[in-house]
């Protein structure tokens, strides 16, 4: 047992339904008791999804425990067949239904109906061992090897299929429709992009494409090394994230296709000249930002692609990088040697927020939860990963990939540092803000008792730093194990300090 | 005049609404001496960090004791496991109370959590509740129901019997709402020695023979039941405390039982109604769906009829027509005198059956949980949020204006937008 109070990814089935319901007519039938059906709350919310959510629970109930839910879940498959005609139905057990150990491949083969009936899958995932990424990337793999049969012959002209965009995926859509755009400038045709929007009849089509892509190796890693397996097919696992990493991966592309077009041509023109980032990171704006300390923690594929990003390409000193892919830890470690000062790797947000507290970063790049541990410690977040909000599904236009993915980052990560001018003159003119002690600290230790001397002397600091010297006297004050915060014990603290 | 009678029907189960543990999310904030302990697996825990958005962001005071594999294959001592984070709750948080919220997961590996609580009880010296709020057997609301009827247990024994009569109400409200309506029964001459609970555990009531009791939600059966026969209370019966026809029915119900002449509560109630005119002109006429999750169904209904819509259905998932027998006699009343066709009521509903019947009938107005809102909206079917009324202040005559506020939100957007011509917004699906 394990006290849990926050958690970044997700139980397994949220990963079987993201893959099952990003499919075309694809439905999924939970084996889940009442309440397990959240995913349906948040794909309508989160995504905004004007569809219902092909996901239905066969509920667990006192009933089901006592005569076993085979009839249950054999009528809830028949019915599903006949209202809503589904290619495919992945039966979905729960961490609640997989302690029952009933034999759900056995309620399949005799659900299994007449040949205009859906296909059955089970979804073959440990829920006490594999998180929502993985479970995801299992069932991905799953689908394709029930469909993927043959090897068709290939497209006239170089072609791709792209794996791994997902419902619920964090900017998913903008980064698909961004690959999309360099692929054409490329002349490399789409196969097709799987699972968002693909109807599981089309999946043994994939073979025709030359090469598969998988943007994000969270998930879709599985199912490319199936297809290269068993089809032969080669896959590219760079993201391209920045300009560096996207000029690899165009260059991969194009020699694993032995594409015809210049691409060192095109690469340097949409480097130097139509993507703006390149140009940024030259400009006096980014030399304010050089050498400060920035703190990036996320899921391996964005907290490597956004460390590589600050060191190589701003010249941003990233304090510490870390990911919550405890799985993909080692990946991440080679990845990322050589940007940062430590490697963390850890899925406790509370390793996460003391290292945050420890380190006071002039920025941190993380999840909406190391957002709220910046906005508790006056310290800018900018949102770089899921876990998410509904703020991070935006309307507009906003990739995390390619060239106009680089133009995001460079705005994301300028507008979350303190923007730079405007620090520089704080500093000089002694800030503009003297008003209110703010208490935010990331302690429950509230009994420390401040006296008046000591509250107007610390008003008179500087806004921008009033809150960090608050903390460490504090943080002094605890280690003298004092509670009254005296001119004194401030002034000890600012010379234990400066020791 | 309208003869007919209510309807009752019974679906298939198959609908959508919250997990009973996310009752933690209020009650730990009304209990403010507690600790919720929520002993399930990742599934638990992600919806309620989902489900409370940024509330778990404030050091909340309630945590997941996540099980894991070696739990579930009892090669961990379940004991131990629970000692240990008990003791360490206890350690850093100090607080009066540990309620245990078992999960489905823990009943059906059978822990002996009511075994267990006791023990660890006098180990750490602070009191362990247990109480089950699970999937397996109940739905969203309900589980504060689970709760509160552990909590009755430990209410300390009524002692001595005092010349005034005893009455404690039970529900939990927020505290100002709580105020309100114990004014408004001080203004009848009715003294409420305790709430169920208190803002403090410390501050339970006193329970005991003699004692009346009184509900203020729909969805307490459970408690009422234990407070009947194991703490041997009264119970006054009466339709709850929601819409001004339900709180003047409500306080009737109790001045009657403590033969009380009550003062003031026609023209309180007529005051009300006509402040409410103005919501009350935008859905006069209007239908309404309940598609049901929160078992606060029957009385909303009843309130939006007696505000002149006409409901065509009422889903709920569980109906105690017993504890609910006065609300549902209003219900029937209120219909009749309106002189409009009773509504039937689905228990256990199925989803994608309402969704057919709200395809074919068009209701103005659907009240429906978040999970098909979406959906519905992009069809042209306007929807409220049905989660908004557990959260939002509903109880009261004060609060009749909120539930209006809530209920003519989207018809007031629909207003605004109406004559802009996209109120269809899915591909035509033949």
């Amino acid at each position: 047992m394990k006290l849990a109070y926050w958690m970044y990814a997700g139980p397994a089935h949220i990963g079987t339904l993201r893959v099952a319901s990003s499919f075309k007519n694809v439905h999924a039938i939970m084996h889940a008791p009442l309440g397990d059906d959240y995913f349906n709350v948040m794909r309508s919310m989160l995504e905004r999804e004007r569809d219902f959510t092909p996901v239905t629970a066969s509920i667990v109930d006192r009933y089901v425990l006592a005569r076993g839910s085979q009839e249950k879940v054999v009528e809830n498959i028949t019915r599903k067949n006949q209202e809503q005609k589904p290619d495919l139905i992945v039966l979905t057990p729960t961490c609640t239904s997989s302690i029952l150990q009933e034999d759900l491949q056995n309620f399949i083969s005799r659900a299994q109906g007449g040949p205009e009936d859906a296909d059955i899958l089970l979804a073959d995932v440990n829920h006490y061992r594999v998180n929502e990424f993985q479970a995801a990337d299992r069932t991905l793999e799953q689908i394709l090897r029930f469909y993927v049969k043959s090897n068709l012959p290939k497209t006239e002209k170089p072609s791709a299929n792209i794996i791994g965009i997902f419902t619920l995926g964090f900017h998913h859509q903008h980064d698909c429709r961004e690959i999309f755009r360099l692929l054409k400038d490329l002349n490399i045709q789409i196969n097709l992009i799987i699972p968002e929007g693909c109807a599981v009849t089309d999946l043994n089509k994939l073979t025709q494409a030359w090469i598969n892509i998988v943007p994000y190796r969270e998930i879709g890693l599985m199912a490319a090394k199936f297809l290269e397996k068993e089809f032969q097919m080669p896959y590219i696992s760079t993201t391209p994230m920045g300009l560096v990493d996207t000029a690899s991966w165009i260059t991969k592309i194009c020699q694993k296709t032995n594409c015809q077009s210049n691409y060192k041509k095109y690469i340097d023109h949409q480097t130097r000249f139509v993507s703006q980032a390149a140009w940024f990171s030259r400009s006096i704006d980014c030399q304010n930002l050089t050498g400060k300390k920035a703190l990036v923690f996320g899921d391996a594929t964005h907290a490597a692609g956004i460390t590589k990003i600050l060191v190589r390409e701003m010249g941003i000193n990233v304090s510490c990088a870390g990911t919550y892919c405890q799985h993909d830890g080692d990946w991440f470690r080679e990845q990322v040697q050589g940007f940062c000062d430590q490697v963390l790797i850890t899925d406790d947000h509370t390793r996460v927020g003391n290292m945050i507290a420890e380190i006071e970063p002039a920025a941190i790049f993380g999840t909406q939860m190391e957002r709220h541990v910046g906005k508790r410690l006056d310290i800018p977040c900018g949102v770089i990963s899921a876990p998410i909000h509904i703020q991070n599904f935006p309307l507009s236009y906003r990739p995390f990939l390619g060239y106009e993915g680089a133009n995001q980052i460079a705005d994301l990560v300028y507008n979350s540092f303190t923007l730079g001018m405007e620090d520089h003159l704080l500093e000089i003119f002694g800030g503009h803000d003297v008003k209110t002690v703010i208490t935010k600290n990331l302690s429950t230790d509230q009994n420390l008792i401040w006296d008046p001397s000591a509250i107007d002397e610390l008003q008179k600091i500087p806004g921008f730093v009033r809150n960090r010297i608050k903390r460490n006297t504090e943080k002094f004050a605890r280690s003298q194990k004092t509670d009254l915060i005296t001119l004194e014990v401030m002034y000890a603290a600012k010379e234990a300090l400066a020791n | 005049m309208c003869t007919e009678t209510l309807k009752f029907e019974c679906e298939t189960g198959n609908y959508h609404t919250f997990c009973p543990i996310s009752c933690v999310a209020w009650l730990y904030q009304k209990i403010s001496d507690s600790f919720f302990l929520v002993i399930g697996t990742k599934t638990c825990g992600y919806f309620l960090q989902n489900a409370l958005g940024v509330m778990i962001f404030a050091e909340p005071r309630y945590a997941m004791a996540e099980l894991e594999e070696g739990d579930i294959s009892a090669q961990l001592h379940d004991f131990d496991e629970l000692k240990r984070l008990c003791f360490q709750i206890h350690q850093d948080r100090n607080p009066s109370v540990i309620v245990w919220i078992g999960t489905c997961t823990t009943e059906i590996i059978k822990m002996d959590l009511e075994g267990m609580a006791p023990k660890i009880e006098q180990m750490i010296g602070c009191p362990i509740i247990v109480a089950r709020a699970n999937g397996l057997d109940y739905a969203f609301t309900q589980g504060e129901d689970t709760v509160l009827a552990a909590i009755a247990h430990r209410c300390p024994e009524k002692k001595q019997i005092t010349a005034q009569q005893d009455l404690v109400l039970f529900g939990s409200l927020p505290n100002i709402v709580a105020e309100q309506l114990t004014t408004e029964l001080a203004n009848q001459g009715i003294h409420v020695s305790g709430w169920l609970p208190e803002a403090r555990y410390e501050e339970l009531p006193e329970l005991g023979p003699g004692v009346y009791v009184c509900g203020v939600h729909p969805f307490l059966s459970r408690t009422a039941t234990t407070l009947m026969r194991r703490r041997k209370c009264q119970l006054i019966g009466a339709p709850f405390p929601i819409g001004p026809d339900g709180t003047r029915a409500w306080i009737e119900k109790i001045c009657h039982v403590f033969q009380i002449q009550p003062q003031n509560l026609e023209q309180r109630e007529n005051y009300i109604w006509q402040s409410l005119q103005p919501y009350i002109s935008l859905i006069q006429g209007r239908s309404v769906f309940f598609m049901g999750d929160n078992l606060l169904e029957i009385c909303l209904a009843r309130f939006l009829v007696r505000c002149g819509m006409i409901v065509y259905e009422i889903g709920i998932p569980y109906m105690d027509k017993r504890f609910q027998a006065s609300e549902l006699k209003l219900l029937e009343k209120t219909c009749q005198q309106m002189n409009v066709p009773m509504p039937r009521i689905v228990e256990k509903p199925d989803n994608y059956n309402q969704v057919q019947r709200i395809r074919a009938l068009q209701p103005d107005l659907v009240i429906t949980g978040l999970a098909h809102s979406n959906p519905l909206e992009a069809r042209g079917i306007t929807t409220k949020w049905s989660v908004e009324f557990t959260f939002a202040q509903i109880h009261g005559f004060t609060n009749a204006r909120d539930i209006l506020e809530l209920v003519t939100r989207p018809l007031r957007r629909n207003n605004h937008l109406k004559d802009l011509g996209w109120s269809q917004l899915v591909a035509s699906q033949t």
